[in-house]
C-alpha cells in the first residue's frame, strides 16, 4: 500500500524542496549584499530604497496576494510618515516608537478605509481607496500639525534605544535595513500562516470560501490593515531618513507610484517588488539631474512592462527555463 | 435493537423548512411559493427539467441570494435575513454545480481549508503553517472515505471532473454540516464515482439531512426518501419516489412517458 502512496505523489514536493533551497541561497547573497552595499552606494539613496521596497512589498501583500488593487495606499506611507515626524519632533519620542506610532497609525487609517472600501470589488474598490485617499491629502493639507505646504522639517533622527546615534549615517542605514527586514519576515510569515491560507483560498474561489462558512470581508480587511501597517512602517522610516515628511508622500501620484513598482517587480512574487522599487528609485536618481522628465522614462518602462513582460522582473524569471530548473513556480 | 427500531418508525424532525419562497428577477419569476421541508436524516431529491428553478432554491435556501418573499428555518432559527457565510458556520454547507474546489491547492490542503475554521485555526497569521499539520490526520480520514488517497498530494486544477467532485464532498463533509445540500453530485461522474458518492452520500444521510438536485433519475430511485418536483418555480409534485413517478402531470411534464 505505502509504495502505491509513493509512486503516485507527484515530484511536487521534491521540487519546491530544491525552491527553498535556492531560495535560502538568494536571501543570503541578497543579505551580504544589503550589509555591504554602504561601501559602494551612496547610503541616503539605499536607505530611500530599502523604505520604497518595503512600501512597495507591502502593497503587493494586498494586491498580489488578496488580490485587491488599492489606489490610496499613499495615505498610509504619507500619513505614517507625519505621525512619526510629529511624534519624534514634538513629543520627543524615540525613533523606534516614533516609527511604531506611524505604523499604528497607518493600521487605523487602514480599518477606516478598508471599512468602506472591502465590500466592492474591482474599479469601485480602487474608486473609493481613490476618494478617500484624496480626503486625506485635503486632511493633511489643512491640518494644523503638518504645517500644509511646508510639511514638518529638520525631524531629529534621536537615539535608537537612548545610545545609537543615529545621526551617524551608517548606524542609520543599518536601522533601516533592520526595519526593512523585520518588514520582509512579518510580510513572509503572513503569507505562510494559516491566515495566509484562508487568503489563498478566498483568491482561488471565493464563493466556496464563503460556502466554507469563512466571512470574506473580514480576512480582506485583515489584508489591507496588515499591508496599510507595513506601508506605515516604511513611511515612518523615511520621514526618519530624510527628516521631514510633507505632501508629496501622502499624494495620489505616490499611490500610482507604489503600483508601477509592484507590477514592474511581478505581482504575487515576495520579493518582486523589491528589485521594481530599486528599479524605479535608481531611475529617478539618475534623471533627476537629466534634462530630460523621469516620468517620461517610467512611463515608457511601464508600458514595455505590460506589453512584453507581464509578469514582472521577478516573476518573468521564476516563469523562464532557469527559474525553473532551479526550481521556482510562478502562480499565476 | 427494541430501541432503534422505535426510533426508525419515529417522524424525522424538520431541519430546514421554506415557507412561500419567492425570488424574482425583474419581471421574471424564478421562485414561485415554493413551500419545502427536509427532515433529519434522510435525503431529499429536488428534480425538474431545465430551468425549473432548483438551483435558485439551492442559492436561496444557503442565502447566496435573498429571497423576495417568504421565510426560512434552519434548526429552528430564522435564517431569512442572515449573510450566506453566517448560514454555513450554523451547519447548513452546500455545493456548486460547478465544481468548486480550489484549484491550485493540493487535495489535502483543500480539505485542510475547511478543516481550519471548526479547529479555530483560520485567523492566525503570526503561525507558521506547519501548525495546520494537526488537520492532518482528519483530513486524510476524511480523503480516504471519498477514495482520493492517491492523490492526496495532488493539485485539485489536475483531477478529472468527476474526482473534483468527490474532493468537493470530502470538503463539504470536513465542516461536519447538520444539513448538507449537493448540487448536481454525480454531473459528469463515472459509473464508479457514482457508485462510491451513493455509498457516502446514504451512509452521511445516516445522521444528517440532504437536499440535493439531481438528473440521474436512476440515483434518485436508489437513494432519495423523499422527492420534490419543480417546474417553472413551482412545486408540481412531492413524495416518494414511486408515487412522483406515477404522477401523471411530473410525467408528462418531466420524465417523459418511457419512464413509468
Amino acid at each position: 500500500m505505502s509504495d502505491i502512496i509513493h509512486t503516485a505523489a507527484p515530484p511536487r514536493i521534491e521540487r519546491s524542496g530544491t525552491a527553498t533551497k535556492t531560495y535560502a541561497i538568494f536571501i543570503g547573497l541578497g543579505l551580504v549584499l544589503l550589509l555591504v552595499a554602504p561601501l559602494f552606494f551612496y547610503p541616503i539613496f539605499l536607505m530611500k530604497l530599502l523604505c520604497f521596497a518595503l512600501f512597495a512589498c507591502a502593497f503587493n501583500l494586498l494586491l498580489g496576494y488578496t488580490g485587491l488593487l488599492s489606489f490610496g495606499h499613499a495615505t498610509f506611507f504619507g500619513g505614517a510618515a507625519y505621525f512619526t515626524a510629529h511624534v519624534v519632533k514634538v513629543w520627543g519620542l524615540s525613533p523606534e516608537l516614533g516609527i511604531l506610532v506611524g505604523a499604528f497609525g497607518a493600521a487605523v487609517l487602514g480599518l477606516i478605509m478598508g471599512f468602506f472600501a472591502i465590500r466592492r470589488q474591482g474599479i469601485y474598490f480602487a474608486m473609493i481607496t481613490l476618494a478617500l485617499s484624496q480626503m486625506f491629502f485635503f486632511f493633511c493639507l489643512q491640518a494644523e500639525f503638518t504645517h500644509g505646504e511646508d510639511g514638518i522639517q529638520s525631524v531629529p533622527r534621536g537615539h535608537l534605544f537612548g545610545f545609537i546615534d543615529l545621526s551617524e549615517t551608517t548606524n542609520m542605514y543599518y536601522f533601516v535595513l533592520a526595519v526593512f527586514l523585520i518588514g520582509m519576515a512579518i510580510i513572509w510569515r503572513f503569507i505562510n500562516s494559516p491566515f495566509g491560507m484562508i487568503l489563498k483560498s478566498i483568491r482561488e474561489n471565493e464563493q466556496r470560501a464563503i460556502s466554507l462558512g469563512y466571512s470574506v470581508s473580514r480576512y480582506k480587511l485583515g489584508a489591507f490593515v496588515m499591508s496599510a501597517a507595513l506601508a506605515g512602517l516604511a513611511g515612518g522610516t523615511k520621514a526618519l531618513v530624510f527628516q521631514f515628511a510633507t505632501l508629496t508622500d501622502v499624494g495620489w501620484q505616490m499611490s500610482g507610484e507604489v503600483i508601477l513598482m509592484t507590477l514592474l517587480g511581478g505581482i504575487g512574487t515576495l520579493i518582486g517588488p523589491i528589485f521594481g522599487a530599486g528599479l524605479v528609485v535608481a531611475l529617478q536618481n539618475y534623471l533627476a539631474t537629466s534634462e530630460f522628465p523621469v516620468t517620461i522614462i517610467t512611463g515608457v518602462v511601464f508600458m514595455v512592462c505590460v506589453l512584453l513582460f507581464r509578469r514582472g522582473l521577478i516573476g518573468e524569471f521564476y516563469a523562464s527555463r532557469l527559474g525553473r530548473k532551479l526550481g521556482f513556480e510562478h502562480r499565476r | 435493537m427494541a430501541v432503534a427500531s422505535i426510533s426508525t418508525n419515529e417522524q424525522p424532525r424538520v431541519v430546514l423548512s421554506a415557507r412561500g419562497l419567492s425570488k424574482s428577477f425583474g419581471a421574471f419569476a424564478a421562485v414561485k411559493n415554493v413551500d419545502l421541508d427536509v427532515h433529519d436524516a434522510s435525503v431529499h431529491a429536488l428534480i425538474g427539467p431545465n430551468g425549473a428553478g432548483k438551483t435558485t432554491v439551492f442559492n436561496l435556501l444557503t442565502k447566496f441570494l435573498q429571497p423576495t418573499a417568504g421565510s426560512i428555518t434552519l434548526l429552528g432559527a430564522d435564517i431569512t435575513k442572515l449573510p450566506p457565510d453566517k448560514v454555513a458556520r450554523m451547519g447548513l454547507v452546500r455545493s456548486f454545480q460547478i465544481s468548486a474546489v480550489f484549484p491550485h491547492l493540493t487535495v489535502r490542503d483543500n480539505v485542510r481549508v475547511a478543516l481550519q475554521r471548526p479547529s479555530g485555526l483560520s485567523t492566525q497569521f503570526w503561525l507558521p503553517l506547519s501548525s495546520l499539520d494537526r488537520l492532518d490526520a482528519r483530513a486524510d480520514e476524511l480523503i480516504e472515505t471519498v477514495g482520493l488517497k492517491r492523490e492526496r498530494n495532488a493539485l485539485a486544477a489536475d483531477l478529472s471532473y468527476g474526482r473534483k467532485r468527490v474532493l468537493e464532498i470530502a470538503t463539504t463533509l470536513a465542516l461536519d454540516p447538520k444539513v448538507l445540500l449537493l448540487d448536481e453530485p454525480m454531473a459528469g461522474m463515472g459509473q464508479e464515482d457514482i457508485g462510491t458518492v451513493s455509498a457516502i452520500i446514504r451512509e452521511v444521510a445516516k445522521t444528517r439531512a440532504v437536499l440535493m438536485v439531481e438528473h440521474n433519475l436512476s440515483v434518485v430511485a436508489d437513494i432519495c426518501h423523499h422527492v420534490t418536483v419543480l417546474q417553472r418555480g413551482e412545486i408540481l409534485a412531492e413524495g416518494d419516489y414511486a408515487t412522483v413517478s406515477q404522477d401523471p402531470r411530473v410525467r408528462t411534464a418531466y420524465m417523459g412517458t418511457e419512464e413509468a
